[in-house]
């Protein structure tokens, strides 16, 4: 996959086609998805001020693949994300339990390294979080911040990363204006590009398209398909449709009582097509969630 | 309701509005158009820089304008960064109903309101006698502090929880550390407040006297050292006004520099302010 070229436009025409992609089964032999385990979650639970919000989540994600979380709201999948960077840390009274590794790295463990590991683990948020400075520097306080001072390099990588997000002709004239006055669409690819800019492991999109029009929507989705094999994707969306055009596997989230459990994990063409728990039959037909 | 008692209801609250607006107006405009008439004529470069003659009533105020600038100097370099430090410790360190972060709360609105002749005393209890800087402006500086601390902590600590808080977690996902996060995130965003909050605790500074008459003391010569004591610009005032005959024109002259002062600090910061957030949210 050639990711120098920029992603294409997608025109409101072309929604058609998108539609039509939804109805299309899944691709096992896609060649980017290994099935090797890169994160391992065992009987994971996590509890804000006492209140279980997540409990005893099993599950291994493959590297490189794209894996959707779904389920209702408040089911956890923003706490399960933010455990993975361990985000959860800056919540006071908010305690996650059990074991998850990357790769051999024991997330949990107190010597755990936070800034390295948040350098490994790039997350994008539901509205897009641009810093209120220009473009460049959006990009380049990460890079500096761990350890990349010399010009060329950084001109270089932000380059690059913007190209990446299909955003380097958009914005090269006016890298030096406040990222704030991008579009919300541009904000949010920007966000993709600043953490990509990083080249971390593992990439997590909380609801990154649930906050723009559908033709930014669809840029910003193409643009993960584009990252399989690449990076470990996980992304959270309430959109079944886009979780069926790009995720090879899907992990349904429920919430019992207020406390949310991984109710069925498995690829993108089992969960669809052959649910093995008749929650997840009926929240993706629509009947329940 | 007919149409006509609608249209006088409303010409009504207009006019009761613009009445009340036009309210306030008239007695600022009043003061500065006094001050202005009284003090004009005095008012030359001359005074601005001389040294005060005979008790005040001739020569200028330099070595008071001198000290000002020094107590305002020293206030404001020490509590700018207390107060900082201060804020961000309330506001990202602690939770907002932490035991800690409530006292010092509650301390502060109960400062808040101490009227400033008490902050003179106890300035001069502990600084004056108990620390034996005695009557200077160092003194009188660091109860200013005392002083001006409640306003810039509270006004810190609101700008800086006014910022969202996917700014700090994004923040956080990229692996800045915090004192990064606080150095280009949080400062800058918190930026339009903190001047706000420095203005007014400026203000409040120069434009003290009670604090001041029992801590920097009286001494019009110009100081040579912190541990002098020198005259404020308002307690200049107070003097003329109220102990030295015949010191009525320079006291309009000098309150005419004090609001001068005032207006120019006014004006810049609002200026910066809205500076900051024009560049930060022009559109690309
Ligand atoms: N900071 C917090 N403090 C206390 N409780 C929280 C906090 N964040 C989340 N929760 C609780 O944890 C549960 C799971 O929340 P979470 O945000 O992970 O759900 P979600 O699946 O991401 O929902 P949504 O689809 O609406 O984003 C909810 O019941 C929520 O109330
Ligand atoms: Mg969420």
């Amino acid at each position: 996959m050639d990711l120098t070229q920029p992603t294409p436009r997608i025109t409101p025409d072309s929604d058609e086609r998108r539609g039509f992609r939804a109805w299309l089964p899944y691709q096992s032999t896609d060649p980017c998805c290994e099935p090797v385990a890169h994160i391992r979650a065992e009987n994971l639970s996590i509890a804000y001020e006492g209140h279980q919000a997540l409990r005893n989540v099993n599950l291994e994600i493959n590297r490189g693949c794209i894996t959707a979380l779904v389920g209702p709201s408040g089911c956890g999948k923003t706490s399960f994300l933010m455990s993975l960077n361990r985000l959860t840390d800056l919540i006071q009274r908010c305690q996650v339990t059990g074991k998850l590794h990357m790769n051999e790295l024991d997330v949990l463990a107190q010597t755990t390294d936070l800034l390295h590991l948040r350098r490994a683990v790039g997350m994008i948020f539901q509205k897009p979080t641009v810093f209120p400075f220009s473009i460049r520097k959006n990009l380049e306080l990460p890079l500096r911040e761990h350890g990349t001072h010399d010009r060329m390099r950084l001109n270089s990588g932000i380059e690059n990363v913007l190209k990446q997000v299909g955003l380097w002709h958009e914005v090269k004239d006016r890298l030096d204006r406040p990222a704030q006055g991008l579009s919300g669409g541009q904000q949010q690819r920007l966000c993709l590009a600043r953490a990509l800019v990083l080249s971390p492991d593992v990439l997590m999109l909380d609801e990154p398209c649930s906050a723009l029009d559908p033709i930014s929507s669809g840029i910003v989705e193409d643009l993960i398909v584009s990252l399989r094999g690449h990076y470990t994707v996980l992304i959270v969306t309430h959109n079944l449709a886009q979780a069926r055009r790009i995720a090879d596997h899907i992990a349904f989230f429920w919430s019992f009582e207020g406390v949310g459990n991984l109710v069925e994990y498995g690829t993108a063409q089992t969960i669809f097509e052959t649910p093995a728990h008749e929650l997840t039959a009926a929240y993706i037909s629509g009947a329940r969630g | 309701m007919s149409r006509q008692s609608r249209h006088v209801q409303e010409y009504g609250t207009t006019a009761i509005i613009w009445m009340a607006a036009t309210m306030v107006v008239i007695p600022f405009l009043w003061l500065i158009g006094d001050l202005l008439w009284n003090g004009w004529t005095h008012l030359s470069w001359s005074f601005v820089f001389s040294a005060p003659q005979n008790a005040g009533r001739e020569g200028g105020i330099g070595p008071i304008l001198m000290s000002t600038m020094l107590i305002v100097g020293v206030c404001m370099g020490v509590a700018v960064p207390m107060g900082l430090g201060t804020a961000l410790f309330l506001s990202e360190y602690t939770r907002h109903d932490h035991v800690l972060g409530r006292l010092i709360r509650g301390s502060l609105d109960v400062l808040a309101g101490v009227p400033s002749i008490v902050f003179g005393l106890f300035g001069n209890a502990l600084f004056c006698q108990a620390l034996g800087l005695g009557f200077s402006i160092l003194s009188g500086g660091l109860t200013l502090a005392c002083m001006v601390l409640p306003i810039l902590i509270r006004t810190a600590e609101e700008s800086f929880r006014a910022i969202s808080r996917e700014q700090r977690l994004s923040a956080a996902a990229l692996g800045l550390s915090q004192p990064t996060t606080i150095r280009t995130i949080l400062l800058p965003a918190a930026m339009p407040g903190l001047l706000v909050g420095g203005t007014l605790g400026l203000g409040r500074a120069f434009a003290e006297t009670a604090a001041l008459i029992f801590t920097s003391g009286y001494v019009d010569r110009m100081p040579e050292s912190l541990m002098d004591s020198g005259r404020s610009l308002a307690v200049h005032i107070y003097d003329l006004a109220m102990n030295v005959a015949g010191g009525n024109p320079n006291a309009f002259a000098t309150a005419l520099v004090l609001v001068g002062l005032l207006l120019i600090i006014n004006l810049f910061s609002s200026w910066i302010a809205t500076r900051w957030t024009s560049l930060n949210q022009l559109p690309a």
